[in-house]
């Protein structure tokens, strides 16, 4: 009687004890089936997108990852905050986890909100290394809803990441099925007549540029948790709930356009930290971003999850329905947006002077466009986005005429960081060359590059400057990076900023995280071309008394 | 003649095929972060001619690169097999080291050995490839052989798209000799020229696309004066038939 009495006192422990933060994961090489085609990947216990991780705020995190590869593997914990050596990248955090072993992750869980997790080795996570992350808060958070969903999305190409790399790097447009088309061409002439139409394309091939050089790695299905559009992932709801999606972008490459055809959503966070609610119709997740949204659906109806690449080459769709099996319209891609002139400004001022592998570190390109793009940054008002260069082919529009989410319109729900001034600025100039597929930041690949070195306790103001045609999601391990939108306090806390080409945009950094970290694009092969940076914080809480900066160190208030 | 012919083989293979993918491997290992080191093998022709004149060949211009951004080797081969003569007419492998120079252009200097039927050749080489603007690939060389003589070849191409899938591409060549090698039959002065018009359609990626054209063969001057005295034809239609392959 006792004895069963302890056993049932302890299976009602045991969902507790694996709330308790304890996961193990093995790392398996696995197939891939997305409906369009099958291929051989990469994934977390047996399946690619791993298992959700969910933790509980203050909890500590203990993950028991055993590698079956044949080779080095990896887990980084995307967006959380923790020791550096917890942070799971090869070579600066840690030495890998080689072929056979389990390495054990053992942090304090200092956050909440939704975070991924991914490999940070080679392209481990392009060949389908990755999975969700969902924090519970302490407190009571201020929104509601009564269920909610990890959306998950992901670009799966069916070559290899080292095949799609060494493809670009063979031919940058390898995998670029937009260009433009002696059809496009009668029809624009048609419509703008010839002469124009002979100017415009006079005119980018004299700067061999494509102005259809949006996506560089098309052929892609789009996944919403592992499911094709095909296979449909389905979320059941009641009508008269509220659900709460959990969007993360786990793509290699790939914006989305997401969006929920008759329905409303409510961003309530954006990189796992809570903000300002906003009513949108449409927004764009960049690699490796998550926003979460409330939709209240009050009918009995099927919605369709349409999420459009930016470059419109695919999409994810999935459902949300009362009931298994129901489903909605999809929608039709729209137009593929062509890159403008305004796209490509911040390549011109710069010219042919960027050698990119020539290296020239000392240049000052950035400074040249400074002017016009910093006023577009923060003219907010206007009807434009403010963070795409004025007369940007990216700028995107609701379907249906509403709400498109910006960046602007973010606002951290409560301030996270005392508000001060930054101790110093630094410029990173976005930099690349599309005909070699070489990216690079001022110039400089990761191999030739020194670290970026911070002093503990310092607040760093960053400022990107992309003379690239391509829009880079800037991403820096083990701290925040504060969103600069031009309102304070109130600035938005993010794990990954977003660059539009030609535009210039900052942030700021608390650097209270000392160690060994990187800060790098993450599109999987613009890091991999050298768009990547190893940042080193020097001193430390030991060495240095800095005030107030600890208890800030958390994420969502 | 026949063993240098085999040694350029062997050489050729081992380069383009069988070292190549491991290195790469062992090379992206090392660095997690930086895939520094990539290859590639393709053929930018394959194909079989037809000419108005009832001659048949078989022309093979492929290539293998190893290398990084800033460093590349590349091996050059370029063959005309004449059916009626049972024999390799143009038989060119090229050994080449290549590094950018600028943001569209790279620079290559090597060495390019000869051994179709006839008298052999080596070449020193010098040569400059890139995109010009408007979209022409060129690529260009400078040769000096170990009889002394100097020549330089020039080639450009542009590439139409019909639609996304359906592409032509026109391309021109030409050769031109600073001096006389009267035993390969190369004239002073302008040699030949070649131009084609190639309609592909990529039916496996860009990996294979398969393609028709038709290709204008002239020969100029002295050379076409030795290619009369030899018996050969200075001007040729071909009708084309053949694949660009990639890997």
């Amino acid at each position: 009687m006792t004895k069963r009495l302890i056993a049932g006192a302890f299976a009602m422990l045991l969902p507790i004890m694996a709330w308790a933060g304890e996961y193990d994961l093995t790392v398996d090489r696995v197939t891939i089936d997305t409906g369009d085609f099958k291929k051989q990947g990469i994934g977390y216990n047996g399946s690619s997108p791993g298992p959700v991780l969910r933790f509980k705020e203050g909890e500590e995190a203990v993950i028991n990852v055993t590698n079956n590869l044949d080779e080095t593997t990896s887990v980084h914990w995307h967006g959380l905050i923790l020791p550096f050596d917890q942070d799971g990248v090869p070579g600066v955090s840690f030495p890998g986890i080689p072929p056979g072993e389990t390495f054990t992750y053992r942090f304090p869980v200092a956050q909440a909100g939704t975070y991924w997790y991914h490999s940070h080795s080679g392209f481990q996570e392009p060949d389908g290394a990755y999975g969700a992350i969902v924090i519970e808060p302490e407190g009571r958070e201020p929104f509601r809803y009564d269920r909610d969903y990890v959306v998950q999305l992901a670009d799966k190409h069916p070559h290899s990441g080292d095949r799609v790399m060494r493809n670009l790097k063979s031919s940058p447009d390898y995998y670029n099925r937009q260009q433009q088309t002696v059809g496009d061409f009668i029809s624009e002439s048609r419509e703008q007549g010839f002469m124009a139409t002979l100017r415009d394309r006079m005119m980018w091939g004299q700067m061999r540029m494509m102005k259809a050089d949006v996506e560089d790695v098309q052929g892609f299905t789009g996944l919403i948790n592992g499911k094709g559009p095909e296979q449909n992932w389905t979320g059941l709801f009641k009508p008269g709930e509220r659900i709460r999606l959990r969007f993360i972008n786990s793509s290699a490459m790939t914006y989305f356009d997401v969006r929920i055809p008759g329905l409303k959503m409510t961003v309530v966070q954006a990189d796992g930290n809570n903000v300002r609610p906003v009513n949108v119709d449409e927004f764009r997740i960049g690699v490796a971003e998550t926003y979460d949204v409330i939709v209240h659906i009050r009918d009995e109806e099927a919605y369709t999850i349409f999420a459009e690449s930016m470059g419109r080459s695919g999409y994810a769709r999935g459902t949300l329905a009362p009931r298994e099996g129901m489903v909605a319209d999809v929608p039709e891609l729209r137009d593929a947006p062509m890159l403008t002139m305004a796209d490509m400004a911040g390549h011109m001022n710069h010219g042919d002077m960027d050698h990119g592998a020539m290296g020239h570190g000392g240049m000052d390109h950035g400074s040249m466009n400074q002017g016009d793009m910093d006023h577009s940054a923060h003219m907010g008002g206007t009807p434009e986005d403010p963070f795409y260069a004025s007369g940007s082919g990216l700028l995107p529009k609701a379907s249906n005429g509403g709400k498109f989410l910006s960046y602007a319109d973010l606002r951290a729900q409560s301030p996270v960081f005392e508000e001060r001034e930054p101790t110093r600025e630094i410029e990173m100039r976005l930099t690349g060359n599309m005909e070699r597929y070489e990216w690079s930041i001022d110039g400089i690949k990761y191999e030739d590059s020194d670290p970026i070195v911070l002093q503990y306790g310092e607040r760093v103001r960053f400022k990107f400057v992309n003379e690239t045609m391509m829009t880079h999601p800037m991403h820096l391990h083990g701290m925040w990076s504060i969103l600069d939108v031009d309102a304070g306090q109130w600035n938005p806390i993010k794990h990954v900023i977003s660059v539009a080409p030609a535009t210039t945009v900052y942030m700021e950094t608390e650097v209270d995280a000392p160690g060994e970290w990187v800060f790098h694009c993450h599109l999987s092969y613009h890091a991999a071309a050298g768009m990547f940076r190893k940042v080193i914080v020097e001193g430390g809480p030991e060495e240095e008394v800095v005030t107030g900066q600890a208890e800030t160190q958390g994420g969502d208030v | 003649m026949s063993t240098r012919k085999h040694l350029v083989a062997t050489l050729s293979a081992a380069l383009g095929l069988g070292l190549l993918p491991a290195q790469a491997a062992a090379d992206m290992a090392v660095n997690a972060h930086s895939a520094t080191a990539f290859w590639g093998v393709s053929a930018e022709k394959f194909e079989y001619r037809y000419s108005d004149s009832d001659e048949k060949l078989a022309v093979i211009e492929s290539g293998a690169w190893y290398g990084s951004d800033e460093l590349k080797f590349r091996w050059q081969f370029e063959g005309e097999w004449e059916e009626a003569h049972n024999a390799w007419e143009t038989l060119e492998n090229q050994f080449l080291a290549q590094i950018p120079v600028s943001e569209f252009w790279d620079a290559k200097a090597g060495i390019r050995i000869d051994t179709p039927e006839g008298p052999d050749r080596v070449y020193g080489v010098l040569g400059l490839t890139g995109l010009a603007p408007y979209w022409f690939e060129v690529d260009t060389n400078l040769y000096v052989s170990d009889e002394g003589d100097t020549s330089v070849d020039f080639e450009a191409e542009y590439e139409l798209l019909i639609t996304n899938y359906w592409i032509v591409s026109a391309t021109f060549e030409t050769l031109l000799a600073f001096s006389e090698d009267r035993e390969i039959g190369v004239g002073k002065g302008i040699n030949s020229t070649e131009v084609g018009l190639r309609l592909s359609y990529d039916l496996i990626d860009r990996s294979f696309s398969p393609y028709v054209g038709v290709v204008h063969e002239r020969k100029y001057g002295d050379t076409a004066d030795l290619a009369r005295a030899s018996g050969g034809g200075t001007e040729d239609w071909f009708a084309v038939v053949g694949a660009r392959l990639a890997f």
